[in-house]
């Protein structure tokens, strides 16, 4: 740090840099991260310790190699991109194809744009759908909890709660004859299904979103009108046909909408700027995730649903401008 | 400016692909093979010579207000020939190209190199950049479709390079593979043309 920073008004003084919010967003990563590996065993410990080398050292290497620029692996947001990216993946992922994530999480989705603050699409999220659509296999075997612990490979697999709804609603089978076979919501509050490494548990996420809040390096208008659309929707299409559509408490627990809500949705750089803009984000998200959970042929819209809201970013902030200090009112 | 310049500038300089980005339509939609990429390639390499040359032949007796006009009849006849020619004797690679065989006609590159070069020069040169050009297109896209093919599908020229079952990177013979191939592409193009001062 140099001595003295030039920089433009307002200067007002501020103990918060880019690198206390980044490990900021570390620590309220934590309590999922133990979950999962409390869940997914040895899996879980490996994946995520690599996705996290990997994503540092790559970035290292595209900043000081191909950029010749001065490395800013030390701001921590390569961690958060690993992190992110583990738990976006299932925990016996072959460790090759986890370095082809973080490859283009890294480097297609943020350092082809310049660096942090530059890109428009969330990294981690990129990187998950490239594995989605390249390694389909691989990215749908979800290691059951707990059996699997000690195990690195031959996991003992099953679907996702999301998997097995859209599985059997294909199958002619209605919602309330599905329901023996799906996990009952407590379990899924605290985690102890299939799925993801970071997504499985509610409540480890719930209580890194309200850190965050605490902290100041989120604000609630995107998680809020996120969860806040998908339930409304959900409730909607269940009130209407309760045999075809899952009640929404179901669409709140399952997959990956809680991680999505509160890590990925809220990543400073690629969600609008002010409040109103944050709203229609977030009941763009919603909206989304439902229409893919539901009509889609993907289980899981989560990821699809923020990526094509990130696009939709720089007309949300033109559209939702604040108003200057001293600018009449028309009509006013 | 030699005549040899006008035969290699398409080849790098001014590559129709990476350079002038031009063609771009056939250029992400067939590369998924490199053998698409090279029959793709030949295929507008033999319009682009003969359109190219008609048009500087005639380049006195089209009017100018109706030369797109004109120089569309002259593409289209072309394309015809290929269209025909290919079903004829190559049916598995004119099968796999499908549309866009027909689609030579509003090539962008065909008809750019008419408006810019072969209605201003000479029979001879217009014959040279057209091979030039066309050239570096099927180049470009036989590299694009090379690049595509070992990433996506493990194999060259319908050669495999891994066993049959081996997990290849599925996304690079989808369409967004397409696009990051390209970009990607274009941007060494770049890095190569300013590192040499071209």
């Amino acid at each position: 740090m140099d001595l003295l920073t030039v920089s433009g008004s307002p200067h007002v003084y501020d103990r918060t840099s880019v690198s206390k919010i980044m490990w900021g967003v570390v620590i309220a990563l934590i309590p999922a991260m133990l979950v999962s590996f409390w869940y997914f065993g040895l899996g879980a410990v490996v994946i995520t310790l690599a996705a996290v080398i990997f994503c540092v050292l790559l970035e290292y290497l595209i900043q000081t190699q191909i950029l010749k620029e001065q490395t800013t692996i030390s701001d921590g947001s390569a961690v958060i991109t690993g992190i992110l990216l583990a738990f976006n993946v299932p925990s016996n992922l072959p460790i090759w194809q986890l370095f082809i994530g973080c490859l283009v999480a890294i480097g297609v989705a943020k350092m082809s744009y310049g660096g942090l603050g530059k890109n428009p699409f969330n990294p981690a999220l990129i990187g998950r759908v490239f594995l989605l659509i390249s390694f389909p296999v691989d990215m749908t075997l979800w290691p059951l909890p707990i059996a699997n612990r000690l195990v690195l490979t031959d996991a003992i697999t099953g679907p996702t709660s999301l998997g097995v709804l859209k599985e059997g609603l294909l199958n002619q089978e209605t919602v309330p004859e599905l329901m023996s076979k799906l996990p009952d919501y407590t379990q899924m509050f605290l985690g102890n299904i299939g799925g993801s490494l970071g997504e499985v548990s509610a409540l480890a996420l719930i209580i890194g979103g309200f850190f965050m809040l605490y902290k100041k390096i989120i604000t609630w208008p995107i998680p809020v009108s996120y969860l806040l659309s998908v339930f409304a929707f959900a409730g909607i299409l269940h009130l209407i046909n309760p045999d075809l559509y899952i009640d929404p408490l179901f669409h709140l627990l399952a997959g990956g909408l809680m991680l999505g809500a509160i890590f990925m949705a809220t990543d400073m750089t690629t969600s609008p700027m002010t409040i109103n803009g944050m709203l229609v984000f977030g009941f763009g998200c919603g909206i989304l995730t439902v229409l893919i959970r539901v009509f889609g042929a993907y289980p899981e819209g989560v990821s699809f649903a923020i990526l094509i809201m990130n696009a939709t970013v720089p007309l949300i902030n033109r559209g939702f401008k604040p108003k200057r200090f001293g600018e009449v009112v028309k009509n006013g | 400016m030699s005549n040899m310049t006008h035969l290699t500038k398409g080849l790098f300089k001014e590559n129709p692909t990476f350079v002038l980005v031009l063609g771009t339509c056939p250029t992400l939609a067939v590369t998924t093979a490199a053998m698409n990429g090279i029959g793709m390639g030949l295929a507008t390499t033999f319009v682009l010579v003969f359109s190219n040359m008609f048009i500087a032949l005639l380049k006195n007796v089209i009017p100018d207000k109706v030369r797109i006009a004109a120089f569309i009849v002259v593409i289209a006849t072309f394309v015809t020939i290929v269209d025909l020619v290919m079903k004829a004797y190559t049916p598995g690679l004119y099968k796999t190209l499908g549309i866009f065989i027909p689609l030579i006609v509003v090539n962008c590159i065909i008809l750019g190199r008419a408006e810019a070069f072969a209605q201003k020069n000479s029979v001879f040169n217009s014959i040279l950049d057209g091979v030039g050009m066309g050239l570096g297109f099927t180049l470009a896209l036989t590299l694009m479709g090379s690049i595509r093919e070992i990433l996506g599908n493990g194999s060259i020229f319908d050669i495999r390079l891994i066993s049959q079952d081996a997990k290849t990177i599925l996304m690079f013979i989808l369409p967004p593979g397409a696009f990051l191939t390209y970009g990607y592409l274009i941007a060494i193009m770049n890095r190569i043309k300013e590192r040499n001062n071209i």
